[in-house]
């Protein structure tokens, strides 16, 4: 049912940038959901206090296991806690899961064009898991936007996944690799139309990112000529 | 104010409707744009949120969430085609 709240369990947790970490949760009764789909996590305070922050799903299975990865905003009320201090064993109460347009079905046929900035990339990474679990042909690109190598989620699940089917372009956008071609800068039109599918390929695309980030990809694609309509895009506020 | 999108309102709106209304097709009364909830600007703010047409950027829907009630404001939409349930797994 839509907007069923679940008790999950912490069972492990991963390091996965200097300010963001992966975290898996046990939900007894959660029967899956949809590559893209998100949660709404509500914490509650001793006084009744209650504070809900949504976040995207990394996983895309029908196991009782929930992946989330989650950067810390500083300013944040949600972010800081779930990144810090939450530890195995600690249970929330989420929501989910959520939302059934910006989501990848396997039985998609067009190419599928993935853009991510920062911890963008969750709902992409689990639209490239439910890819390579599914056995599709379709061609997926993903284009990501990090400050700095480790700024990077699931990072070498990402090399290890990279094929004929999956091509990674990477974007640094303050600090290179060393060696690396390229000096640091922002995703470009030029960038995009080199590293994309194009719009007369047709493909499923999908942004996700800070709303700055967003509106400059969406804009830039519109501009290569995508209807505003396939470009789906999916923004969490913040620079 | 930076502004998410309208998908992001799946989890609220699933409080006060049976569907998933970000799914839905609504039509805005200010220019007759026709498209998904899921594309609109959501303005969010402590007490609610201001949902706004992403053609004409006019006012979609207006969600007030109150200690006794919760105030909802769908004026700007001059119509909604909600999807047969078996779409809106």
């Amino acid at each position: 049912m839509v907007g069923a709240w679940h008790v999950g369990t912490v069972v492990a947790t991963n390091t996965e940038t200097p300010t963001g970490r992966s975290i898996v949760f046990d939900v007894p009764g959660w029967t899956g959901n949809l590559a893209g789909q998100h949660v709404d996590v509500r914490l509650s305070a001793p006084d009744g206090y209650q504070a809900t922050r949504s976040y995207s799903i990394a996983s895309a299975d029908s196991t009782e296991r929930v992946q989330l990865a989650v950067d810390k905003l500083p300013d944040g009320e949600v972010s800081p806690y779930l990144v810090d201090d939450l530890q195995v064993g600690d249970q929330v109460e989420f929501r989910g899961p959520l939302g059934g347009w910006f989501v990848w079905k396997p039985e998609q046929i067009q190419p599928v064009q993935l853009i991510g900035g920062g911890s963008g990339v969750v709902p992409l990474i689990a639209m490239v898991r439910a890819h390579a679990a599914s056995g599709s042909t379709v061609p997926f690109k993903l284009l990501y936007s990090v400050r700095e190598p480790d700024d990077a989620f699931f990072a070498d699940e990402l090399r290890a996944l990279e094929g004929p089917l999956l091509e990674v372009t990477w974007v640094y956008t303050r600090k290179t690799p060393h060696g690396w071609p390229t000096p640091a800068g922002r995703v470009t039109q030029e960038i995009l139309a080199r590293a994309t599918f194009a719009a007369a390929e047709n493909p499923a695309v999908f942004v996700c990112g800070p709303t700055g980030f967003v509106e400059t990809v969406a804009t830039h694609l519109v501009a290569l000529g995508h209807d505003p309509v396939t470009v789906k895009t999916e923004r969490f506020g913040g620079k | 104010m930076d502004h998410v999108d309208g998908n992001a309102l799946a989890g609220p709106l699933s409080e006060l409707f049976r569907f998933d209304l970000t799914t839905t097709s609504g039509e805005c009364r200010h220019c007759g744009d026709v498209t998904v909830l899921a594309r609109a600007m959501v303005y969010l703010d402590p007490s609610g949120y201001v949902v706004r047409c992403c053609s004409c950027d006019e006012v979609l829907l207006t969600v007030v969430t109150g200690p006794q009630r919760t105030w909802l404001d769908l004026s700007g939409i001059s119509g909604l085609q909600i999807p047969a349930a078996s779409e809106t797994a």
